[in-house]
């Protein structure tokens, strides 16, 4: 190869080394093919681990109903028996120890996401009874007069 | 606001997440990209076919070419959300999409420029590195020019006339296998378009060869006004330097190549302008021949919503009047620099129809969202994806090609 | 004594003809998944209830918080559509906020802060129809990533590297459904991924748990006894845009001709 008209081609040659050089340092090493191959399964897979620690935020009824058993059992045998309590109480989170109490929401904008009438025929949600909420008792909370627990109950103030 | 939300105006039914995340900087990098292979094609047609009128032109368009090329690059930086990961398409890539196919693609043909660009420069490279080499006590920018220019030389003084035979042969064969290069360059833009089968505008196969025959408009278009623009800065140079160096071509001279060499080109300017309307053409009359699902949007957005951007300034004023100012005889300068730069504003026309027009309906098939693009920035998003930033990428190819011209001097008097 | 040209052609139609019904187009089966028990582990699958879905957005709410995604970005994981049919024939749909905060009125949103009243008396019908990632088998947004940084696991879930991920937003143009948005906070491809670290756990997705009608039901596709694979196998179902060829993976019970 005396000719110089290779010459260009070493200097490619050097700057693809580098790329090479340049990947065995930036890319992590479990880097590859994974089960689903090429096409779908390309990737890093330490991340999929990383997926599954993530932070569980709502605990589920069944964690609450371990300390909080008359309100489950109460919530449980009436017409709001599906309903989750962290719906309405926020995520459990770390509680009771952080936080040490959730924020019950309580505003009229909770109870009008099921029960704003709407004459929706073919929808389960026609079978709700609902409100006008510009109608209704409009700005008094609707705690007041209904008792979210069993809402054949009548409602308290507190 | 998240990322879309400030420039997109969303109409009836859209999905919840659909915002226009492809936005101008989408536009300008298949521009750029079209802008580098139609300077390579336009220079290779010298080089390869021999076309001898072309010479002047040829170098030009090259360094040109090599100027574009890093520009190329900006628009998906400055588009990117995390701009510095994007090396990642070198060292992770997934070759089942087409962005993918972008790092192989550009590096190669970057390469291929160089190396041509090398053996066309070469003996200029020795010749100015001698000279500055004669210079007894160099001052510090001295010194590096003799660096930088020895560094050039890659160590082959040899300007003999068989060396430069040599290099010659090599620039033609770099030509040659630098075309398909070229054409790949900006036909995998197309590709990434046209295979995304959830956009109904985008999915067509006709799209990667409409990109390559509009890539090559644009790119002789370029070099047309370029030209002409360099050409008439030498004659007010030369009218000026005549007077203390008479031996320098006169205006006159230099005129009359100018005109032979703009008709000359701007034939296959008009080929090659037939060839990319037929095919949107083409596309268009099947789209509403067969109308499938998609077709009761893409009506509404194309000879409705979008009528002006796509007939009237695109088709109209971008591929009709050109074509009328090119084909009318007795082709003046003048309109000749009407005429490229109203291919150039259809070419732009294309892609904003393509990439802006794709988003202009949401993939519901029942809603709208329009783009309106930011004019002031007041962050960085807005500066990014906005005009201004637009208009960044725009100049730069024209700074870096003045800067190259000081290394690789395109027209050989130069003074 | 056939010639050799005769002899290519002849053989070369045979072989043809044999390919045909080996190549049979395989339509999408779920029999087919069932059909990999030996293959360990899970493949999680969808079953959306829209007759039982009433558009009280708790779902939405709940993934919001649950997967960290900013409450009052315009973005989401999960969303509830309202389609409602008037008389005259028109299909009225919105998403107001995805239904962050439910439905909270009866006109329809048309965007720009623009609403359209409709009377009662004017439905013929209307639903709810709850979306999300649909984990497709062919994920289109997969196989467009550059860079690697989405990928599907083992079990069918498709989830993004964030620490990968160039925001490139190919991704987000190559899904169908439009279930994929940028984080607004990490700045990298988001999307719905069956709350990955609650049901790796034995845990419910958050929307499940945050349903009261119980519209929403995850299952796992390769274990027959599944009620959910059983109502999958028989009853009937559908998927969304099944014409794209990605194979989803959320099956629609009550799916109308006007979901979108």
């Amino acid at each position: 190869m005396k000719s110089h008209v290779w010459r260009p081609l070493f200097v490619v040659l050097a700057i693809v080394a580098l790329v090479f050089a340049a990947r065995k340092v930036l890319v992590p090493s479990d880097f590859g093919v994974g089960e689903r191959g090429y096409m779908y399964g390309w990737h890093r897979p330490s991340n999929e681990q990383q997926w599954k620690d993530v932070k569980v935020k709502y605990r589920t009824a069944q964690h609450c109903k371990e300390c909080h058993k008359d309100k489950y059992d109460e919530i449980k045998s009436s017409p709001h028996g599906n309903i989750n309590c962290e719906n309405c109480h926020g995520p459990g989170l770390g509680h009771p120890e952080d936080p040490k109490a959730l924020d019950i929401d309580r505003s009229r904008e909770l109870c009008t996401r099921c029960h704003l009438k709407l004459k929706y025929h073919g929808s389960g949600r026609e079978k709700i009874r609902g409100i006008d909420p510009a109608r209704h008792n409009p700005g008094l909370e609707c705690v007041t007069c209904h008792w979210p627990h069993d809402p054949r109950k009548e409602g308290h103030n507190k | 606001m998240v990322h879309g939300e400030a420039w997109t105006l969303k109409e009836f039914f859209t999905y919840p997440n659909e915002y226009i995340y492809w936005t101008i900087q989408i536009v300008m990098y298949p521009f750029m990209t079209g802008l580098v292979a139609g300077a390579f094609v336009l220079s290779s047609l010298y080089h390869v076919f021999g076309v001898k009128q072309l010479k002047d032109i040829a170098r030009f368009s090259l360094v040109f070419s090599f100027a574009l090329l890093p520009v190329a690059m900006l628009p998906l930086l400055l588009h990117l959300q995390q701009p510095l990961r994007g090396i990642e398409v070198m060292m992770t890539p997934h070759f089942t999409s087409a962005i993918a196919a972008f790092g192989i693609v550009f590096t190669t043909y970057g390469m291929i420029v160089a190396s041509e660009l090398w053996f066309v420069y070469r003996k200029h490279f020795v010749e100015t590195a001698l000279a500055f080499r004669e210079i007894k006590d160099k001052s510090a920018l001295q010194s590096l020019q003799y660096l930088l220019f020895t560094a050039l030389t890659l160590g082959a003084w040899d300007v003999s006339h068989e060396a430069l035979e040599a290099d010659e042969r090599a620039v033609k064969k770099l030509a040659g296998a630098g075309i398909p290069v070229a054409c790949f360059l900006h036909g995998y833009a197309g590709f990434i378009f046209g295979s995304v089968k959830a956009n109904a505008l985008w999915m067509t196969p006709l799209m990667p060869v409409i990109f390559i025959c509009s890539a090559v408009v644009s790119g002789i278009a370029l070099c047309i006004l370029t030209y002409i623009i360099t050409m008439e800065i030498r004659k007010q140079l030369s009218k000026r330097r005549r007077r203390a160096y008479p031996e320098l071509p006169s205006a006159e001279e230099l005129k009359s190549a100018e005109a032979h060499v703009v008709a000359m080109t701007s034939r296959y300017l008009l080929m090659f302008m037939v060839a990319a309307i037929t095919l949107e053409l083409l596309d268009l009359i099947f789209r509403g021949y067969t109308a499938v699902k998609s077709w009761d949007i893409l009506r509404s957005v194309i000879y409705e919503r979008d009528f002006v951007n796509i007939f009237i300034v695109q088709y109209g004023l971008g591929n009709l009047a050109p074509f009328l100012l090119f084909l009318v005889p007795g082709l003046t300068i003048r309109r000749a620099v009407v005429g490229t730069s109203l291919v150039l504003l259809g070419v732009f026309m294309m892609r904003w129809n393509v990439v802006i027009g794709g988003q202009a309906f949401s993939s519901s098939f029942a809603g709208f969202m329009h783009y309106t693009l930011p004019i002031w920035p007041h962050d960085m998003d807005s500066f990014k994806e906005g005009l201004f930033g637009a208009l960044t990428v725009a100049f730069i190819p024209f700074f870096l090609f003045w800067l190259l011209n000081k290394v690789m001097p395109v027209f050989k008097e130069t003074h | 004594m056939i010639s050799r040209r005769s002899f290519c052609k002849k053989s070369l139609l045979i072989a043809g003809g044999l390919a045909i019904p080996f190549s049979a187009l395989e339509l999408f089966d779920p029999k087919r998944l069932l059909a990999e028990k030996d293959q360990k582990g899970a493949r999680w699958v969808f079953l959306v209830d829209t007759e039982k879905c009433v558009g009280c957005g708790f779902c939405v709410q709940g993934c919001k918080i649950e997967n960290e995604i900013p409450y009052d970005a315009n973005v989401t994981r999960t969303w509830v559509e309202r389609y409602v049919v008037t008389k005259d024939g028109k299909t009225h749909i919105d998403s107001p906020k995805g239904a962050r905060d439910g439905f909270k009125t009866t006109e329809i949103d048309i965007g720009e802060g623009k609403f359209e009243p409709i009377r009662d008396d004017d439905i013929e019908k209307a639903f709810f129809v709850p979306k999300l990632c649909n984990q497709c088998d062919n994920p289109p947004c997969v196989q467009v990533c550059p860079v690697g940084a989405t990928y599907q696991t083992a079990d069918g879930v498709v989830l993004v590297d964030r620490q990968w991920c160039i925001g490139c937003g190919y991704c987000i143009m190559g899904c169908p459904y439009g279930v994929r948005f940028f984080h607004p906070v990490h700045h990298v491809a988001e999307k719905c991924n069956f709350c990955y670290h609650r049901i790796t756990k034995g845990m419910q997705t958050a929307c499940i748990d945050a349903c009261a009608f119980g519209a929403r039901r995850i299952g796992n596709l390769r274990d027959p006894e599944d009620p959910v694979t059983k109502i999958i196998m028989t009853e009937r179902v559908n998927v969304l845009k099944e014409e794209y060829g990605t194979k989803p993976q959320v099956f629609y019970v009550g799916f109308s001709k006007e979901v979108k």
